[in-house]
């Protein structure tokens, strides 16, 4: 019976996603709510024995079907997965709850989707199968379609478009690798592709690079690596704060997508493509980083400030991912969900702001009366843990990865890394007084002299501020309880960087009840 | 056989990348069509381009590969197919609601040297109070 609980992620989702659109037309938005915030905690209780399973170190296989590896689609899950299914719960308790607070009301099937989402997000974590993941990612994206466009209007409408002809051209773009990929090497199963990538014909080796090529710029494309991240400022800054917090996971999918794929099939065993793309992404990644913290001096508003410190966070990851040594990828893969709730809690940050100055919302400049305190400490809590200032969880991420930086690279990687968090730290600091500290009136006036009582300042309600708090919560554990989370995370980098077991596993699961 | 489908996908690919890089949505959601065709035709044949074979067995017919077709890019072909049809659907709503509110075809919502219209602001995202 306990073999099944790997399916309990994905079908939990979508079982709660159908009965909520069942539920959707009788009843009122409180008996919604309850229902998914029911599922959502089922969820977690599911997530967290995974976790705890993984924690062991074994890997485990589910033949969907029981079909042999070669032959069906498998599930399987290992520290990674685990790690990263755990997060995507705990990043969506506080988005449900900040969407609770009223935004559901506006916005059609939003509870559906949601979990539809989720549902998405975990089949993406937990798949063996490479087309397998493709399919998971369209149930990922098309939730998101519908999450950012559903009670949309004018500019959000224009950069939804954006959005979805950029992210299916990357979809079509997948499909071409995956066509090249099974044309080539015959299987498209992950564990199976390892072993084949290793006694690759040397005529098709070209080809083969091309393919793989092709599947790492999506994944990139997906992650919003240096040229392809200009659609996600202006979507992410333009879609409602609860769905922001949750999308800021859909970039880490991109990530570990690279990742996996990166350490099972790249690998220093992989033959001709031992080490494929991993200067690539060391480089672009350095740019990303760079070129984000630019974007987050230059903001005009919180909110594509926010966009960019998880454009920022992407940039880290890639560095982390490329240079792929046990504790860069131990230190990055404690750095991820650091930053899903760090820019999470930004996001909501940013539109208690806007509401809370109903008349120049989440925009950069002063006005009077002065900001609530309570806004301004969770703002401080938040920038500094992101920035990477100790004593908040992005210093201990961010320590341990320049720590890791082997002699040849450390002057790049130390320019880049420190002199972007000091252009963020800069951008931060000046957001932050203008909001929270400056109160002056002769700015304003080119406003028209528009009298303030134009626009009502709404109302913040008590679950907004702790879905923030829960989220900078995350954060404060995670500073707290460092020690187990890195062990937890260097584990899992040994358990990465020897991809032997995972294919023995894989190749060795046979079906229970069926002959082969 | 194989060049008229290798150019069939070529000439498919390079006219939907020239449709993509256009600035009217419509244009843009016929380069998406195109591609979409493109990558069924590739992945179609991935499996090997073979006429008259079938793709599952059969009795009297050894099962040797040369008797029969690789019947998995065609499932993978079907799911291809299905997602990029809803994806199509998708975006050509989104296309027709830009095209309402914005009142302009072009893919930045208004026309090129002119501000945007300034009726909608986005006012439910920014979850200010609705007039």
């Amino acid at each position: 019976m306990m073999q099944h609980l790997l399916l309990v992620p994905i079908v939990l989702p979508l079982l709660s996603g159908a009965i909520l659109l069942l539920l959707e037309r009788r009843h009122k938005v409180r008996v919604l709510r309850v229902a998914s915030g029911v599922s959502l905690l089922l969820l977690l209780a599911a997530t967290l024995t995974l976790l705890a399973r993984a924690a062991d170190g074994g890997i485990e296989v589910y033949l969907l079907g029981d079909w042999p590896s070669r032959l069906g689609i498998v599930l399987m899950f290992d520290r990674l997965s685990a790690l990263m299914v755990t997060t995507t719960t705990l990043l969506a308790i506080p988005a449900l709850m900040y969407a609770s607070a009223g935004w559901d009301r506006r916005a059609l099937h939003f509870h559906a989707l949601f979990q539809f989402q989720l549902a998405g997000l975990n089949g993406a974590f937990l798949t063996g199968d490479i087309f397998n993941l493709f399919v998971f990612f369209e149930v990922m994206l098309i939730a998101s379609y519908g999450l950012l466009l559903s009670g949309a209007r004018g500019e959000r409408i224009s950069a939804g478009m954006h959005y979805v002809v950029f992210n299916i051209a990357a979809s079509t773009l997948f499909l071409i690798a995956l066509g090249l990929i099974y044309g080539l090497l015959g299987t498209l199963n992950m564990a199976e592709l390892a072993v084949r990538l290793r006694e690759v014909a040397p005529e098709d080796v070209a080809l083969v690079r091309a393919a793989c090529g092709l599947l790492l710029v999506v994944f990139c494309a997906k992650a919003a690596l240096l040229p392809m991240y200009l659609w996600l400022p202006e979507t992410y800054a333009r879609a409602p704060a609860a769905v922001a917090a949750l999308f800021v996971i859909l970039t880490k999918v991109g990530l570990y997508a690279v990742l996996r794929t990166g350490t099972l099939m790249f690998g220093e065993e992989a033959g001709p493509l031992a080490g494929f793309g991993r200067e690539a992404m060391l480089a672009f990644g350095l740019v990303t980083m760079l070129q984000a913290s630019l974007g987050v001096v230059g903001a005009l508003r919180l909110r594509i400030s926010a966009a960019y410190l998880v454009l920022m966070s992407s940039g880290m990851l890639f560095i982390a991912f490329g240079l792929a040594l046990p504790g860069s990828i131990a230190a990055g893969l404690y750095y991820l969900p650091h930053s899903c709730f760090g820019a999470a809690a930004m996001f909501l940050i940013a539109h208690i702001v806007q509401r809370e100055r109903a008349a120049v919302g989440d925009r950069v400049q002063p006005m009077a009366p002065p900001m609530p305190c309570l806004t301004g400490f969770l703002y401080l809590l938040v920038a500094v843990s992101l920035i990477g200032l100790p004593p908040l969880s992005g210093f201990i991420g961010k320590f341990l990865l320049l720590a890791a930086v082997p002699a040849q690279d450390t002057a790049l990687v130390y320019a880049t890394v420190l002199g972007s968090s000091l252009l963020a730290l800069i951008g931060l600091t000046r957001t932050g007084t203008r909001l929270f500290w400056r109160t002056e009136e002769d700015e304003n006036e080119d406003e028209g002299g528009q009298p303030a009582p134009a626009a009502v300042a709404a109302k913040v309600g008590r679950l907004e501020f702790a879905a923030t708090g829960l989220l900078i919560g995350y954060g404060i554990a995670m500073t707290l309880a460092a020690g187990p989370i890195l062990r937890y995370t260097t584990a899992t980098a040994a358990q990465l960087l020897s991809p032997g077991d995972y294919v023995q596993e894989v190749r060795g699961t046979t079906p229970r009840m069926r002959e082969p | 056989m194989e060049f008229a489908i290798a150019s069939a996908v070529g000439v498919l690919v390079a006219g939907g990348v020239y449709l993509l890089l256009r600035a009217r949505t419509f244009d843009v959601i016929l380069g998406l069509t195109l591609l979409s065709y493109a990558t069924n035709l590739l992945i179609f044949s991935s499996g090997r381009a073979v006429v008259g074979m079938p793709p599952v067995l059969r009795e009297g017919l050894p099962a040797l590969a040369e008797n029969y077709t690789d019947p998995l890019p065609q499932a993978l072909v079907l799911t291809a197919i299905v997602i990029a049809f809803a994806m199509t659907a998708v975006v050509v709503v989104v296309a027709m609601r830009n095209h309402a509110d914005m009142r302009s075809d072009h893919v930045d919502g208004h026309e090129p040297g002119r501000p945007p219209p300034d009726a909608h602001t986005d006012a439910d995202a920014d979850g200010s109070p609705r007039a």
